[in-house]
């Protein structure tokens, strides 16, 4: 296969290519981080789902595997335009430009835990990348600072959507580590572990309609009865 | 052999396939019970052929062994008891208006494909499809959790996909690592996460790769078993699930989250040695059931003192997994299997109470034994075979998991365990005394009970009584299991 004509990117191209997605991927969680109006949380997620499917398209590319390009346009469909649009609807109901509460850590700390994080996945990774080192496991800590930033934001934000995004950045992040470590796991794998994502998104969306008509409203606040 | 791997999976589908299509009726509703039956008989039927050594099939997409069989066994028999009793269950929930057709069509779909997706989990040979098998069972579970569409039940479903979704997204990154770190040393990278392959490359995948990826399954499949630190769904979402779904929950789905662990442990252990999961299991374990032990001596909520006792159950069941010996994995699984049977038989009964009293308090439950002998009984019963009294069979395993602690030089665990479960002991004993023998309040109103709950009831005290007398056949594959799952003595 490597001689089709895919193999057009030279070695330092794809290095940088790959930097560049996952710096991208980074970029994109410290923006969800910073930003509180659900909208643009939402339109940062499906750039961070274009960013995540850059990865299997330019593996696939430079190393000739037209296997590896289609999961890269199925995960682009997947993340960039169903799961937000599965979001956007979900929030739909509510009046757009809706803001988050106030987060339970201010703008600036969180901007600043988020750095923190970063440095923690780059420490965590340390034997990940020496394993193998290469242009792809080089960038996988950019994968882990996302995963560690998703449970941040999820830990701290306190309305079901900004929930609902950070279960899905968190996602992305672990789908970028796998793309970047493995090129990708068995597609049965793949393919199962897609479902259950958009399965679950389609649960929290049914759950974010029905604690509207219940709560009036989706504040995680009024989760409140059930405690010993 | 494969034909009793995929039957019990196929029959299931077909039971909620026809559910689906024709709605709630008796006769749809029996498809599950025959769907659950057949998850039994096929377990059974294994069990005589599985033999001693682990059968990969289906060209390396399922596997059969001892722990597989076992785990068959505990899904099909408790699933039986529950897709029984969840006749009687929705038959009264339409009398009471708390559900309506679409509702019972719904619950009818649903319970059947859990038991697939369960069945799929502990039948697996890739961990890649065990981990989608049991991240789908949060999924199909959600809408069961929150059957009744009350605000306590929404609060209950919703922190349960969340904490358990993301729990379960880290067992899936530290299946990704344990992929990477297996494709770098096997020959055959296609098949690197399958069971029998990591095995047998085991003792050479990279340490630091192989011991990030442990704490990550480790935490993640540990959220789905209700160990801490993420244990905080698992009162709400079992207290506020249909009784016969909370007896699937508690009494096998636990489990089965916990079997994948026992399958990763050997295959960590041989990587980066026993110390990493031995310790890891040991602090979460006993973090679990020391939480487990104070939140029973708090709550005034019947289903929620049942889910603190399930973690308190699993909390001993990884202090026990940490010893690791044959002797301490035997008797996990007998532990298994008898919590599984008492369990059902406790949250039907709570079941059968909730709807007599449209409440779950113990303040507003009292006097039980005098108003419905059988529930009494049953619930009596339920309760003895929790505490571990004799002849159940739930005391030999606490006495084996004991003395394997001791065998294992864990004595110092064993001794906070003792504590804590004696605290733990000494809360549910007052509660069921009160429930049970408490002056009935004026104006209690009667327990009715279904005949199907009956039935489910009084074949599951039976079954709690013959597994106390003696295991049986059970007792040779529970030794299988321990042998291929146990540390070398």
């Amino acid at each position: 296969m490597t001689d089709t004509g895919f193999a057009a990117l030279t070695d330092t191209g794809f290095a940088a290519l790959i930097d560049l997605a996952a710096g991208a991927l980074v970029l994109a969680a410290v923006l969800i981080v910073w930003r509180r109006d659900l909208g643009s949380i939402i339109r940062l997620l499906a750039w961070q789902g274009a960013a995540l499917a850059a990865i299997p398209l330019i593996r696939g590319v430079h190393e000739g595997d037209a296997a590896l390009i289609l999961i890269g346009v199925a995960i682009a469909v997947l993340r960039t335009i169903l799961l937000p649009w599965l979001l956007a609807r979900a929030l739909g109901a509510e009046h757009r430009g809706l803001r988050d509460a106030t987060p339970l850590v201010n703008t600036t700390a969180s901007l600043l835990i988020a750095a923190l994080l970063t440095m923690t996945a780059f420490a965590v990774t340390r034997p990940v990348v020496d394993l193998d080192p290469g242009p792809a496991t080089a960038a996988v800590p950019a994968a882990f600072a996302v995963v560690l930033i998703a449970l941040f934001t999820m830990a701290t934000r306190r309305h079901a959507i900004s929930q609902a995004a950070g279960f899905l950045m968190l996602d992305n992040g672990i789908a970028a580590a796998a793309f970047l470590l493995t090129a990708g796991v068995p597609l049965i794998v793949e393919l199962g572990a897609s479902l259950d994502v958009l399965f679950a998104v389609i649960v929290i969306g049914v759950l974010t309609g029905r604690m509207r008509s219940k709560f009036g409203g989706a504040d995680l606040d009024a989760l409140h009865e059930l405690r010993d | 052999m494969t034909l009793l791997l995929i039957a019990p999976m196929l029959a299931s589908l077909c039971a909620a396939i026809v559910t689906l299509a024709l709605g709630w009726r008796r006769i749809t509703a029996a498809t599950s019970v025959l769907a659950a039956l057949t998850i039994l008989g096929c377990g059974i039927a294994l069990g005589f052929r599985v033999g001693s050594a682990p059968h990969v099939l289906a060209a390396g997409l399922l596997r059969a062994d001892a722990l597989s069989v076992v785990m068959l066994i505990v899904i099909g028999a408790v699933g039986t008891l529950s897709t029984i009793a969840g006749i009687g269950y929705i038959e009264t929930e339409l009398d009471h208006g708390h559900t309506d057709p679409a509702g019972a069509r719904l619950y009818g779909t649903l319970t059947p494909t859990f038991l697939a997706a369960m069945v799929l989990a502990v039948s697996a040979n890739n961990i890649g499809v065990i981990w989608v098998a049991i991240e789908a069972t949060t999924v199909i579970t959600a809408f069961l959790v929150g059957h009744r569409r009350t605000r306590t039940a929404l609060e209950a479903t919703w922190k349960y996909v969340i904490i358990c979704s993301v729990g379960i997204a880290m067992a899936f990154l530290g299946t990704i690592l344990l992929y990477y770190a297996a494709q770098h040393v096997s020959q055959d990278p296609g098949h690197a996460l399958d069971l029998d392959v990591l095995t047998a490359i085991a003792s050479r995948l990279d340490g630091g790769v192989t011991r990030l990826a442990g704490g990550l399954l480790l935490i993640g499949y540990g959220a789905k078993v209700g160990l801490v630190p993420f244990h905080t769904w698992l009162a709400d979402a079992h207290s506020q699930s249909p009784a016969p779904v909370a007896a699937l929950e508690s009494g096998v789905l636990l489990a089965v989250a916990f079997s994948v662990l026992l399958r990763i442990k050997p295959i960590i252990d041989a990587a980066v040695g026993t110390g990493f999961l031995r310790w890891g299991l040991l602090i979460v374990g006993l973090a679990t059931v020391g939480v487990a032990a104070m939140l029973l001596t708090v709550t005034r909520d019947l289903k929620r003192m049942l889910a603190y006792s399930s973690m308190e159950n699993m909390g001993l069941i990884a202090i026990a997994a940490a010893a690791g010996t044959k002797l301490a994995i035997a008797a996990l699984l007998l532990h298994v299997v008898a919590h599984g049977l008492g369990k059902t038989v406790l949250f039907l009964t709570s079941g059968l109470l909730e709807a007599a009293h449209n409440s779950t308090a113990i303040a507003d439950i009292t006097g039980v034994v005098v108003r419905s002998r059988l529930t009494g009984g049953c619930f009596a019963i339920g309760v003895m075979v929790l505490l571990g009294l004799p002849p159940f069979a739930m005391f030999a395993s606490e006495l084996s998991i004991s003395r394997a602690l001791a065998d294992a030089r864990l004595a110092w665990a064993l001794g906070i365990v003792l504590l804590l479960i004696v605290i733990a002991f000494a809360a549910v004993v007052r509660n069921s005394v009160s429930i049970l023998l408490g002056e009935p309040l004026p104006g209690s109103p009667a327990i009715p009970v279904p005949a199907t709950i009956a039935v489910a009831l009084l074949v599951g005290v039976a079954a709690s009584f013959a597994l106390g007398v003696t295991a049986g056949p059970l007792a040779a594959l529970l030794r299988s299991a321990a042998a291929q799952l146990g540390l070398p003595q």
